[in-house]
């Protein structure tokens, strides 16, 4: 940083980019830019969407998913060796011996592990394995809110059809359904939980609009709504002394020998020991994949995204569904370097903030959804050339944040998005006064395991997902607050669910057989690769010691 | 910024020295001299508490605290980060649990030894008046202990440095819990519509929607009025 002047975080050539975006702030408040029809939406995803570039990515070669058309970055974790030679596991001796082994901590894997607890499974019958910390995950970084059906204006149908519709129609219309009619006892089970939502003096919830959504449904807790709801569920499975294993991975499932997910094979990360679970149910709760960061692209995702979960569902042959679609957010932030990729939360457009060029002009409906928003930012950037450089060379849109204080007076931002004001404050930027510069940033896995119904099974026996790592709630597109509230009713199925189904499984003989037959299939299509999956933590150290490491203690 | 792939940053890794170039976060700054991050790294966004650093600068008495994933190197950081904070986090039933200003000090005790130092509030990343909501929590102040403790992470450095050995962020977890469940109102609405759709209210609708064709539905998505 040092060697170039700052003038209130930016650089000179900056500020005179900002001067245009105030002069027109007075004007643009009134202004109102037009949604784009579904043409329009069509044209412009085809041309500026990542998903739509057909360089990056190719089909899948083997397996139940043959032929299906991914990112490059995800085939090469589904084509690759096994991290673990299943001949130096033994199976025999069983560590831990569950009804329910539920893999991932994060929201998704703690709400399942809750429900199991409360529909009657023993804490000691349940077993939580969690690659970090217990609630190291997705979930605590959510911050903009949860959407949930629940102000006399609104209804589950009109919450159904802005999914549908998000989606572009996509979607499995079951899994819609049951995510938006079970989201209002979302929002009842949190405020048991003492969840402290934003609302007014009566209780009634402060709800805003979001990208996509036809009314404002959105529950928050300042910008800090993830992190306030993982660590009330944290404390619970704390308090209710539900057994979790901290930096701990799931490196393999285990199957038995009727062909049904019988529990997993762990690696301590820390110790370097294996652990052999047998389990009635396996839950699936990794989360998703933004730390292999798709295209090069910049991520907001948790250290730990690195899309395991659907590498392990692809060694047991489960069936996969929509990986050829990826969310980019359209609001990372651009800059400085030190944050760049970071998420900047949707709820800085939900209370009034617009998306502006380098002449401070709109271009775009503020809450277009997330695809459509993404890619006019880029076209804005890339064809127009009406985008802000960086000074590391990255391109970006301002996102007028001032107009927040000016719309809903002064103070908001520090009320209503600290966690925001925070990020950029460190870095000398104060938004309540200068915009931010954004550009679209690497931000959720729309599709993964496919879950066939609303009990969260999957098409293997056995084996339950829920969270970012199933595919068919949100078809090609994730609308904004529908992660937390996915996470949580069918992190609730799950739990639930498995608890009634575990009274009735009978195990047979464990094996890693399956490991032995991806292997076969592996050869057999002649896939050449020196990855091994799952690939547990994302590499990030420096060149100059990769290219002299030596792997000796 | 130019220039900075040749402004190079002395910084002590656990003493250890290493040039690593400037404008990188601590964080990005470790890993770029060869440290693989178990412990030590999270959300990489400021969310989850888990680089908490402490440092010093050369000739420097001062301890500071940093976030590794939101702080840039200096020139002279001698670092170290906190792989874990042993902090007593009591079990309870919030059930049966009600709050009142007595809650703190029966789960809590140690809480009564606060000698009102300030050091919580000086160890704090977040910048949070850590002090103050450890004393309203004395007080029995709910609402103050739950909106002043807020944006706590639970990186746990106050609970490392506070001489009378109170975990501050384990209170302000209570407090907020017994805030959030007992003392904020509860929304209304939300109580009628979960009956209303145990009742069956919307299932036609929702099963009219599941059942058209596409157009139908394409032209009831455009057509459908956006609140403003």
């Amino acid at each position: 940083m040092s060697g170039t002047d700052l003038i209130k975080g930016y650089p000179k050539y900056l500020r005179e980019s900002i001067q245009n975006v105030e002069k027109t702030r007075e004007r643009r408040l009134k202004e109102s830019f037009e949604l784009m029809s579904l043409d329009e939406r069509d044209e412009l995803l085809k041309t500026f969407h990542p998903d739509y570039r057909k360089e990056g990515k190719r089909q899948v070669k083997f397996g139940p998913n043959k032929g299906d058309l991914m990112p490059h970055e995800v085939v090469d974790i589904l084509e690759a060796h096994p991290l673990v030679d299943p001949n130096t596991i033994d199976l025999s001796p069983v560590d831990f011996d569950v009804s329910i082994l539920i893999i991932g901590g994060g929201g998704g894997g703690m709400t399942a592990a809750l429900w199991a607890l409360y529909s009657g499974v023993n804490a000691e019958d349940i077993l939580i394995v969690q690659k970090l910390r217990l609630m190291d995950s997705n979930s605590v970084m959510s911050q903009g809110g949860i959407q949930a059906a629940d102000k006399t204006n609104d209804s589950p149908t009109m919450h159904y059809l802005d999914i549908i519709g998000g989606g572009h129609f996509t979607n499995n219309p079951e899994l819609v359904r049951t995510l938006v009619m079970d989201a209002p006892l979302i929002i009842k089970w949190h405020e048991e939980l003492g969840v402290m939502y934003d609302r007014v003096a009566d209780g009634t919830m402060s709800t805003l609009s979001g990208g996509g959504a036809s009314r404002k449904r959105m529950h928050s807790a300042r910008d800090y709504t993830g992190m306030e709801i993982v660590r009330n569920l944290k404390d619970e499975i704390l308090n209710k002394n539900l057994p979790v294993l901290e930096f701990t991975s799931a490196v393999e499932l285990i199957m038995d020998e009727y062909d049904q997910v019988a529990g997993a094979v762990l690696y301590d990360m820390e110790t370097h020991r294996y652990h052999v679970v047998r389990a009635k149910l396996t839950i699936l709760a990794t989360g998703g994949f933004g730390r292999l960061h798709i295209q090069g692209f910049q991520t907001t995702n948790h250290y730990g995204a690195t899309g395991d979960g659907v590498a392990l569902a692809c060694h047991v042959g489960a069936k996969l569904k929509d990986l050829d679609s990826v969310q980019y957010h359209p609001t990372g932030a651009a800059y400085p370097e030190q944050i760049v990729g970071l998420l900047v939360t949707e709820k800085v457009r939900n209370l009034g903030a617009q998306p502006v060029n380098r002449n401070g002009d709109q271009f775009v409906y503020p809450l277009e959804p997330r695809d459509v928003e993404a890619s006019a930012i880029i076209r804005e950037c890339y064809e127009r050339n009406k985008g802000i450089e960086t000074p590391t060379g990255m391109r970006g849109v301002w996102l007028d944040s001032p107009m927040i204080e000016i719309i809903h007076g002064e103070g908001t931002i520090s009320k209503l998005l600290p966690a925001m004001y925070r990020q950029n404050i460190r870095f000398d930027i104060d938004m309540t006064k200068d915009p931010i510069l954004v550009f679209p940033t690497l931000h959720f896995q729309n599709g993964g395991i496919e879950m066939i119904n609303d009990k969260t099974e999957t098409s293997v026996s056995g084996l339950l997902a829920c969270g970012e790592v199933t595919g068919g709630v949100h078809g090609k597109n994730r609308l904004m607050g529908n992660s937390i509230l996915e996470y949580s009713v069918y992190g609730r199925r799950a739990g639930i669910f498995a608890a009634k189904r575990a009274q009735k499984v009978k195990l047979g003989k464990l094996s890693l057989d399956h490991v032995g037959r991806y292997k076969e299939m592996l050869k057999e299509t002649g896939v050449k690769t020196t990855k091994k999956a799952p690939i547990l933590l994302p590499e990030y150290r420096g060149e100059g010691v990769l290219s002299r490491a030596l792997n000796l203690l | 910024m130019e220039n900075s792939e040749k402004i190079m940053a002395r910084v002590y890794i656990m003493g250890r020295d290493h040039l690593v170039p400037s404008g990188l976060t601590i964080m990005k700054a470790m890993e770029y001299v060869g440290y693989k991050f178990i412990r030590g790294a999270g959300c990489r966004g400021g969310f989850c508490g888990a680089c908490a650093t402490i440092y010093r600068m050369k000739n420097d008495y001062k301890l500071r605290v940093a976030l590794a994933c939101q702080e840039t190197v200096k020139d002279g950081m001698f670092l170290a980060q906190i792989p874990f904070t042993p902090a007593n986090k009591v079990i309870y039933d919030l059930d049966q649990l009600s709050p009142t200003v007595s809650v703190f000090l029966e789960l809590y005790p140690e809480v009564a030894k606060c000698v009102s130092c300030n050091t919580c509030t000086k160890a704090c990343p977040q910048d949070l008046e850590v002090m103050d909501y450890v004393q309203a929590s004395l007080r029995g102040d709910f609402e103050k202990v739950a909106f002043l403790s807020f944006d706590c992470i639970s990186c746990g450095l106050c609970a490392m440095r506070c001489p009378a050995e109170i975990a501050p962020h384990r209170i302000a977890e209570l407090a907020r819990r017994l805030y959030g469940k007992y003392i904020m109102p509860r929304a209304q609405h939300v109580e009628k519509r979960i009956k209303e759709i145990e009742t069956g209210k919307y299932d036609e609708e929702v099963k009219k929607l599941m059942s058209i064709g596409l157009n139908e539905l394409k032209k009831l998505y455009v057509e459908r009025e956006i609140e403003k």
